[in-house]
């Protein structure tokens, strides 16, 4: 069995497999809507790969990073625009 | 103050080209980095191989990886250049100065994709967009997906994703079969390997319908994907889905290249023979100086590690192996052009710049690229362009080869000090 990591995604505890970058795991949590875009669209990622900045996230109070570059680590605190 | 670190060679890339120039570099025994924006090496193609193996020939350099004596700097992206010799990089913790004697740029390609009504909803993503985030751990199991737009990866990408019990509906490719068909011809004549390769790709989707001469016309949900309805140019029909992964061919990174002053030819990364730039001591290597896959991307790659480390003999005896794979790759892109009705699928209303929200309607009333930017924020906000500008050169022909630091965006302090800030230098 592979490893499994605890995160919070807007509050929620979710359990994800290591390895599952950031945008998996919003997604693993049932989130669609990652961001608001500038006139308040509902955006989920695009590229997959650092390009298009669509799957912004606050990861540790941390805002505008790209989910999908980011890997989850233990006890990691992730809000989408939504939350 | 910054932290610097010193390298005798630094790679920017770990995909294919990256890796195979660290590799050689690194025989010559001299100190070599290689930087990565991705948590982990491979690039795209590569990626999740160090965790999850299954491609033969990237274990093996990956193996290599392991055994050769390079400083990998992964989660960090080069933002900016601190006067000659000196890059300016950040991670998730501050800003870091890279120094280096010789310089290999493997920045790699992204995918190009083009706007339809309803591209912005959340399910439609690039075709290698969704196989990334699926190898990042995006459940896909049982979902529905349509993968469409053009190029070969879009049949690498169905085939991969039903390997994971995706549910592939339908192959979209825009190309006319009556274009396919030469290409298919020479590679059975020219290139076996390669036609087993595409044999075994088609076997993996047997049931999948693989369909020429068609493209998507729009995307519809209630505030996700829910449908895609594609068209041959005759009829047009709607096929419910989870996932659109689409994506139309690939365009290179040359955002770095530009900032170094390295010349561009159409569209590419201009390199000699030994793969140097125009820039003395900076090389190119990958899909940056010509589309065309991975046993180019091995092979400039190998080029300009020996080249860039005094090994011309090394170097030389790869040159008829880069011709092969550069005629490849000539018959590849000619065989995926994209049609010309393309240019005719976003609406008025339909978003061009998904970070300024600005519509097709607005974009097109201009006569530049940069007029647009200057007049609606088109390529003004956090992506730089990186997906509109590849949009609006296919729908406007706006040429798009002019790059400001920062390359990405970043936080203020790790640019204000920097004489990479060009206003630090008064």
């Amino acid at each position: 069995m592979p490893e499994t990591i605890r995160i919070k995604v807007n509050g929620v505890a979710v359990d994800v497999p290591e390895h599952t970058n950031v945008a998996a795991a919003v997604t693993r949590a049932g989130h669609v809507h990652f961001r608001r875009s500038v006139t308040g669209q509902p955006r989920g990622p695009l590229c997959g790969m650092g390009i298009c900045f669509e799957c912004r996230v606050t990861i540790d109070g941390q805002p505008h990073r790209r989910s999908c570059q980011v890997l989850c680590r233990p006890g990691m605190e992730i809000q989408t625009d939504d939350a | 103050m910054t932290p610097e670190r010193q390298f005798d060679v630094l790679v920017v890339g770990a995909g294919p080209a990256g890796l195979a120039a660290a590799c050689c570099a690194a025989e010559s025994g001299r100190r070599v980095g290689v930087v990565d924006d991705n948590p982990d090496l491979g690039g795209q193609i590569w990626r999740g191989e160090r965790v999850h193996p299954h491609h033969k020939e990237a274990g093996a350099w990956l193996q290599r990886v392991r055994t050769a004596s390079l400083d990998f700097l992964p989660g960090m992206q080069v933002i900016g250049q601190n006067g000659p010799g000196r890059l300016l990089a950040e991670t998730a913790d501050g800003a870091c100065e890279l120094r280096f004697e010789r310089l290999i740029l493997a920045p790699g390609a992204r995918e190009r994709f083009l706007p339809f009504p309803g591209w912005t909803l959340p399910g439609v993503l690039g075709a290698g967009g969704l196989q990334a985030m699926v190898k990042g751990g995006l459940p896909i199991e049982g979902r529905r997906v349509v993968v469409a737009g053009s190029g070969p990866l879009l049949l690498a990408v169905a085939a991969y994703l039903r390997t994971r019990g995706a549910k592939a509906s339908l192959i979209a490719e825009q190309a006319a079969w009556s274009a396919l068909l030469p290409f298919g011809l020479a590679l059975l004549r020219t290139q076996p390997d390669k036609t087993r390769q595409a044999l075994a790709l088609r076997w993996a989707l047997r049931g999948v319908p693989y369909r020429t001469d068609c493209w998507p016309m729009r995307a519809d949900g209630d505030g996700k994907l829910a449908s895609v309805t594609l068209t041959n140019g005759r009829r047009t029909w709607s096929v419910p889905c989870d996932y659109l992964a689409c994506g139309f061919g690939l365009v290179p990174n040359l955002e770095l290249p530009l900032l170094m002053g390295c010349d561009v030819r159409a569209g590419f990364v201009a390199v000699d023979e030994m793969q140097q730039t125009s820039v003395n001591g900076v090389y190119g290597a990958g899909e940056v100086t010509g589309i065309g896959g991975l046993d180019k991307s091995l092979t400039e790659g190998q080029i300009a590690g020996y080249a860039a480390t005094g090994q011309p003999a090394k170097a030389r005896r790869l040159v008829a192996a880069r011709k092969r794979s550069q005629r490849f790759a000539a018959t590849l892109n000619t065989a995926f052009a994209l049609r010309d009705e393309l240019r005719h699928v976003a609406a008025p209303d339909t978003l061009v710049c998904r970070c300024e929200d600005v519509s097709y309607d607005r974009v097109r009333r201009h006569e530049s690229w940069r007029a647009a930017k200057l007049q609606t924020r088109c390529g003004m906000g956090p992506c730089q362009g990186r997906v509109c500008g590849a949009a609006t050169e296919f729908l406007f022909g706006w040429p798009t080869t002019s790059v400001r630091p920062p390359i990405y965006p970043t936080a203020l302090a790790n640019f204000l000090e920097s004489p990479a800030n060009p206003a630090s230098l008064a």
